[in-house]
C-alpha cells in the first residue's frame, strides 16, 4: 500500500512544476509562482535572526564591552540558533553521512529522525491546509477547521477505543473515516445554513468552533473519559487495531498517516482540476452568477464544499489521534486549524502548494523545539517568523519592492490590456 | 493661435506591442475633438499617458505651448487636464459635495470640513453649466447620468480646462447621452476644451468638431464630420471597407419555437417589471425587442431562460412548458443565451478560454466521461472554436479576463452558437464592442437564423434592432405595446413607441421621442 502511495507522492511533487489549472502547465516556469513565497520565507528568517539578536541578553552585554564584540556575539547567537533549528528539523549532516556510510540500522534511523519527525509534524497541517484551500477554491472561507478537527478527533477516538474485535485493516480505516465524517458533519451545518439562509460561513464556523471545543471538553471529562483518570479530560487509549502504524520502533514516530495525507492531497487535486465536480465547485467559487447562468446549483456546491472541507479537517484530527497520540486530550491541536489558513494562502490554495507549505511549517515547528533546548531561544520566535512569512505572502508588493521583482506577467498583461482598451 | 494642448511624437511600447506609435495630436481651445478607434487601437493608452498613469517612451506634451511632464493624475489636474472615466470614481454613501471635495477639501479653522463653502461652489458650477446637480444628494440615489455629471463637476471644481471623456455614453440611456451632448456643447461654449474618446460613429458625427482616427497605435487620419460620413470613418477606423448594413434575406418563419403567454415578473423589490406579456418566436426569424434600457427587458429574458421565477403566466419552449424549469433544463432543450452582462454572467474571468468555452456543457459527453473531465477534448474544442470564430487570444489557456471585450464576447458567441440550438436569446450581444466585432457578431446571428434557429434579440440600440430583426416588439414599462413586421417602418415610428406613444392615436409631436428614435 505504501509503495503505491509513494508513487502518488511523486505525482504530487511533479504537480508542483505545473500551474494552477492542469491546462496551463505548458507555460510558466516553477519559480514564477514560487518566487514570492520563497523570498517571503527567506525574509522571514532574516527578520527572525534580527529578533534573536535583539532579544538576547548576552548580545546586549557584549555590545556593552565593544561594538565589534557585540556584532560577533550577535552573529554567533544567530548562528547557534539557526544551526539548532536546522539540525532539529532536518538532522545533523555529519551524523547523517556517517550513518549512511555505516551499517548500523538503528543509528541510521536516529540520524534521520529529525527529518522524519518534521514530516510527522507536517501531517496534520497538510490535512487542515487542504481543508481551507478547498474552501477558498469553492468561494468559502472555512475558519472552523479547528472545531471540525476536534469533532473529527473525537469521532475517530470513539470508534478507535469502543469497538473491539475488528481486524486492523477494517478498524483503522473505519476510525479514520469516522473522523472524516465527524468533521464533515461539523462543516455541513454552516454550509447548509449558508446555502439555505445566507448565514455567513465565517460567523457560523466560528460559532461552531466554540460548540466543538466545549462539546469535546464535556465528552472527554464525561461520556468518553478514561476510567480512573479522576475526571481529567482525557479519553481511553485506542485499540491496537485502530492505530495508524508507525514504521519504526519508538521514539521514531514517522507513520503511514503522512503518506495518507499525500494521497488525499493528490485526490483533492484530482477532484478540483480533473473532474466535473471540481469544475463545478471552482465555477461557483469564482463567479456564482456565471455558475447560475451555466445551470449549476450554487446551493449544492456550497453544501458539498463545506462538508468536504470539514471532512479534511476531521482527518487532521483523526490522524493525530490514531497515529501519534493514541488517545485524545484537549491539548490535541497546537492551533492546526488556524495555522492552516496561512498554509492555504502560502500554498496558493493549490494542493501541491499546501503540501509544500505544510512541510515547511512542520519543519520549522520541529526545529524550533530543538532550538529552544540548545540555545534557550523561546519557541515563540517561530510563531513570529511564521506570522512575518504570512504577512509577506499576503502583501506580495512588499517582497516585490524589497527584491525589485517585476509584477507577474499575468497581471501585467491584464493591466496592460484593460488600460489599452481591453474594456475601453 | 497656440493649441491649448499638443502631443508630439508620443510613443509607448509594451512588451511585444507598440501601443502608441509617434502620435501627434493638437487640441484647440473651445473645440470638441473626437478620438475614434477600435477597442485596443491605443486611444486609452494615449489618454492614460496624458493623464499621468503611464509615461511615454518618446515624445513630448505641450500645454499652452509649454513643455510639461506629467507623472501622476495630480500633475495632470495641476496642468488643467481632467478625465471623466468610463467607470465612475465615486463613493456611493457620500454626498455629491463630499465626493467632489475628496482630495481637495475645503476646510474651516482647525481642519473641520467646510461643506457649505464647497456646496455653494458646486451649486454655482452646476448652474453655470446647467448641470442640474444638487450638492446634498447621496450618490447612491442618483441615476447614472447624474453621477456622470458629478464626475464632470469634480473636474470643473478643480478648474480643469481640458476635459477627457473616456467612452462616456457606454453607460448611459439614449436620453442621458443626449443630455450629456448638450452639456459638452455648453462646456466648450464657455471656453473649455474636450477630448472625446469613442468608437461610436454616430456620436462622432453628432457632436465632434474635429475627428482623429487611431488604428493599431498610429494616427491614421484627421477629418471633420462635415467632410466625412459614417462609412468612410468606419473604413478609416478598421482599415478596410466595412459593411454597416447586414446582408439579410427575407425570413422564412417555420414552426413555433418559443411562446410566452401572459407572463408577469417582479424584480427583487417586488415591483412588477414584466407586466402580462405575450410573445411568440418562430423558427428562422429574428424577433427584436426594442426599448429604452430598464423597461423590463432584463427580467423578461431572465424569466425565459430560467434565471428568474415568474409570478404568473407560461413560457413554452419547443413544445414543453418551461415556466418552472431550471436554466440547465432549458439549455438542454436546445436553447442558448447570450447574457446581457458578459463579465458578470457569461464568463468566469480567471478561467482559461478553453474552460469558458464549455461552461454550459462541460458535464456532458464528449467533454466529460462520468465525472472525469476530458481535457484533450476540451482543448481540441477550444482550438476549433478559436479558429472558427476568430477569437484573438494567445492560446486556449489564457484566462478569458485578459482578452479584450470584443474577444470575450466572441468566446460567449462561440460557445452558444456552436451548439445545435433551435432557440437563441441574445441580450445586447454587441454592447461596448467595436465596429469590426459588431459586424462579425451580426453576421453570425443572421447565419444562425438562416439555419432555422428562432432568435430573440434584445437591445436598447435601435440601429441594431432595425438591422437584424424580422419583427420588432417594443417594450415600454413592462409591457409590449406593439409588435410590427420590420418592413417599411421608420426609426421615428419605433422611437415613438419606445417613448410609450402609440401612434394610432392622435398625438402631439413629442420632441424628446424623436431624439430617442434617432439615437
Amino acid at each position: 500500500m505504501s509503495e503505491e502511495k509513494k508513487d502518488l507522492g511523486q505525482e504530487i511533487l511533479k504537480e508542483i512544476n505545473q500551474d494552477q489549472t492542469p491546462t496551463e502547465h505548458v507555460r510558466k516556469p516553477f519559480l514564477g509562482k514560487a518566487a514570492i513565497p520563497l523570498l517571503a520565507i527567506v525574509t522571514g528568517l532574516i527578520i527572525g535572526a534580527l529578533l534573536i539578536a535583539i532579544t538576547s541578553q548576552s548580545v546586549y552585554a557584549a555590545f556593552g564591552e565593544s561594538i565589534g564584540k557585540g556584532f560577533s556575539t550577535a552573529f554567533s547567537e544567530i548562528g547557534t540558533a539557526y544551526k539548532a533549528l536546522f539540525t532539529g528539523a532536518i538532522g545533523d549532516p555529519v551524523r547523517m553521512i556517517n550513518a549512511l556510510g555505516g551499517d548500523d540500522a538503528k543509528e541510521l534511523r536516529q540520524a534521520f529522525n529529525p527529518f522524519l519527525e518534521s514530516l510527522v509534524q507536517s501531517t496534520p497541517y497538510i490535512f487542515a491546509g487542504l481543508a481551507v484551500a478547498l474552501g477558498f477554491r469553492s468561494g468559502l472561507f472555512n475558519i472552523g477547521v479547528e472545531g471540525q478537527l476536534f469533532i473529527g478527533a473525537a469521532c475517530a477516538t470513539f470508534v478507535g477505543y469502543s469497538i473491539t474485535g475488528l481486524p486492523a485493516w477494517i478498524h483503522m480505516p473505519l476510525a479514520f473515516l469516522a473522523g472524516a465524517l465527524g468533521g464533515a458533519l461539523w462543516g455541513f451545518v454552516p454550509g447548509f445554513l449558508k446555502a439555505k439562509t445566507g448565514g455567513h460561513e465565517v460567523i457560523n464556523t466560528i460559532m461552531m468552533n466554540w460548540i466543538a471545543f466545549r462539546l469535546t471538553e464535556w465528552l472527554l471529562s464525561g461520556p468518553m473519559t478514561r476510567p480512573g483518570s479522576g475526571g481529567m479530560p482525557i479519553s481511553p487509549i485506542i485499540q491496537k487495531t485502530a492505530e495508524i502504524p508507525q514504521f519504526f520502533p519508538s521514539p521514531i514516530r514517522f507513520h503511514l498517516g503522512f503518506f495518507m495525507a499525500l494521497a488525499v492531497a493528490y485526490l483533492i487535486w484530482w477532484l478540483l482540476f480533473k473532474t466535473t465536480w471540481g469544475l463545478n465547485l471552482r465555477t461557483v467559487g469564482t463567479n456564482p452568477r456565471a455558475a447560475r447562468y451555466a445551470g449549476l446549483s450554487t446551493t449544492k456546491s456550497i453544501i458539498l464544499a463545506m462538508s468536504l472541507s470539514g471532512a479534511l479537517a476531521g482527518m487532521a484530527g483523526a490522524v493525530q489521534v490514531l497515529a501519534v497520540n493514541r488517545s485524545m486530550a484537549l491539548g490535541l491541536s497546537s492551533g492546526y486549524g488556524f495555522d492552516s489558513i496561512a498554509l492555504a494562502l502560502i500554498g496558493n490554495t493549490h494542493p501541491a502548494g499546501v503540501v509544500l507549505a505544510s512541510i515547511l511549517f512542520g519543519t520549522l515547528r520541529n526545529g524550533a523545539t530543538r532550538m529552544m533546548v540548545v540555545s534557550s531561544i523561546p519557541i515563540d520566535i517561530v510563531d513570529v517568523v511564521q506570522a512575518i512569512i504570512l504577512m509577506f505572502v499576503a502583501a506580495p508588493a512588499i517582497i516585490r519592492s524589497i527584491y525589485h521583482l517585476r509584477k507577474p506577467k499575468q497581471e501585467e498583461q491584464q493591466i496592460f490590456l484593460s488600460g489599452w482598451g481591453g474594456q475601453s | 493661435m497656440t493649441p491649448i494642448l499638443e502631443l508630439k511624437g508620443i510613443t509607448k511600447r509594451f512588451p511585444g506591442v507598440l501601443a502608441n506609435d509617434h502620435i501627434d495630436l493638437s487640441l484647440n481651445k473651445g473645440e470638441i475633438l473626437a478620438l475614434l478607434g477600435e477597442n485596443g487601437a491605443g486611444k486609452s493608452t494615449l489618454m492614460n499617458i496624458l493623464y499621468g498613469l503611464y509615461q511615454p517612451d518618446e515624445g513630448e506634451i505641450l500645454v499652452n505651448g509649454e513643455k510639461v511632464t506629467i507623472n501622476s493624475p495630480t500633475d495632470a489636474i495641476n496642468q488643467g487636464i481632467g478625465m471623466v472615466h468610463q467607470h465612475f470614481m465615486l463613493i456611493p454613501v457620500f454626498t455629491v459635495t463630499e465626493n467632489v471635495m475628496l482630495g481637495n477639501e475645503a476646510v474651516k479653522k482647525a481642519g473641520f470640513l467646510d461643506r457649505k463653502k464647497a456646496g455653494d461652489r458646486i451649486l454655482e458650477i452646476s448652474n453655470h453649466y446647467n448641470l442640474k446637480v444638487n450638492p446634498d444628494d447621496y450618490i447612491r440615489d442618483l441615476p447614472v447620468g447624474v453621477q456622470q455629471r458629478v464626475e464632470i463637476i469634480k473636474l470643473l471644481y478643480r478648474e480643469a480646462e481640458i476635459l477627457i471623456f473616456d467612452e462616456p455614453t457606454a453607460v448611459l440611456t439614449p436620453q442621458e447621452a443626449d443630455e450629456l451632448f448638450k452639456i459638452m456643447r455648453s462646456l466648450v461654449e464657455q471656453g473649455k476644451s474636450i477630448i472625446f474618446i469613442t468608437h461610436k460613429l454616430r456620436e462622432v458625427m453628432d457632436i465632434a468638431d474635429r475627428v482623429m482616427v487611431i488604428r493599431r497605435g498610429a494616427m491614421v487620419g484627421e477629418t471633420t464630420p462635415a467632410q466625412a460620413d459614417k462609412q468612410s470613418l468606419a473604413a478609416m477606423m478598421v482599415g478596410r471597407a466595412v459593411n454597416l448594413e447586414v446582408d439579410r434575406t427575407e425570413s422564412t418563419p417555420g414552426e413555433l419555437v418559443c411562446s410566452v403567454e401572459n407572463l408577469t415578473v417582479a424584480d427583487k423589490f417586488q415591483n412588477i417589471v414584466v407586466d402580462d406579456i405575450s410573445l411568440e418566436v418562430y423558427s428562422g426569424e429574428i424577433v427584436g425587442i426594442a426599448g429604452v434600457q430598464g423597461n423590463g427587458q432584463t427580467e423578461l429574458v431572465n424569466a425565459i431562460t430560467g434565471l428568474q421565477k415568474s409570478l404568473s403566466g407560461k413560457v413554452t419552449l419547443l413544445g414543453e412548458d418551461v415556466t418552472k424549469s431550471s436554466p440547465r433544463q432549458i439549455t438542454e432543450l436546445g436553447s442558448a443565451h447570450v447574457p446581457e452582462d458578459r463579465q458578470a454572467d457569461g464568463l468566469v474571468l480567471p478561467f482559461p478560454v478553453a474552460e469558458n468555452l464549455v461552461l454550459c456543457t462541460y458535464y456532458k459527453e464528449p467533454f466529460a466521461k462520468g465525472v472525469l473531465l476530458q481535457y484533450p477534448v476540451i482543448l481540441k474544442n477550444a482550438e476549433k472554436l478559436i479558429e472558427d470564430f476568430d477569437i484573438r487570444t494567445p492560446n486556449a489557456f489564457t484566462p478569458v479576463g485578459s482578452l479584450s471585450g470584443g474577444n470575450q464576447q466572441k468566446v460567449i458567441i462561440a460557445r452558444e452558437l456552436s451548439r445545435p440550438i433551435k432557440f437563441l436569446v441574445a441580450s445586447q450581444p454587441t454592447r461596448g464592442l467595436d465596429v469590426g466585432s459588431i459586424e462579425y457578431i451580426h453576421k453570425r446571428i443572421v447565419q444562425k437564423r438562416d439555419e432555422g434557429c428562432g432568435v430573440l434579440l434584445v437591445s436598447p440600440e435601435l440601429d441594431e434592432i432595425m438591422e437584424l430583426s424580422d419583427r420588432i416588439a417594443v417594450m415600454y414599462r413592462g409591457k409590449i405595446i406593439a409588435v410590427v413586421p420590420n418592413k417599411g417602418i421608420t426609426k421615428e415610428y419605433i422611437g415613438l413607441l419606445m417613448a410609450g406613444v402609440v401612434p394610432e392615436e392622435p398625438i402631439e409631436f413629442d420632441e424628446t421621442a424623436v431624439v430617442e428614435a434617432t439615437f
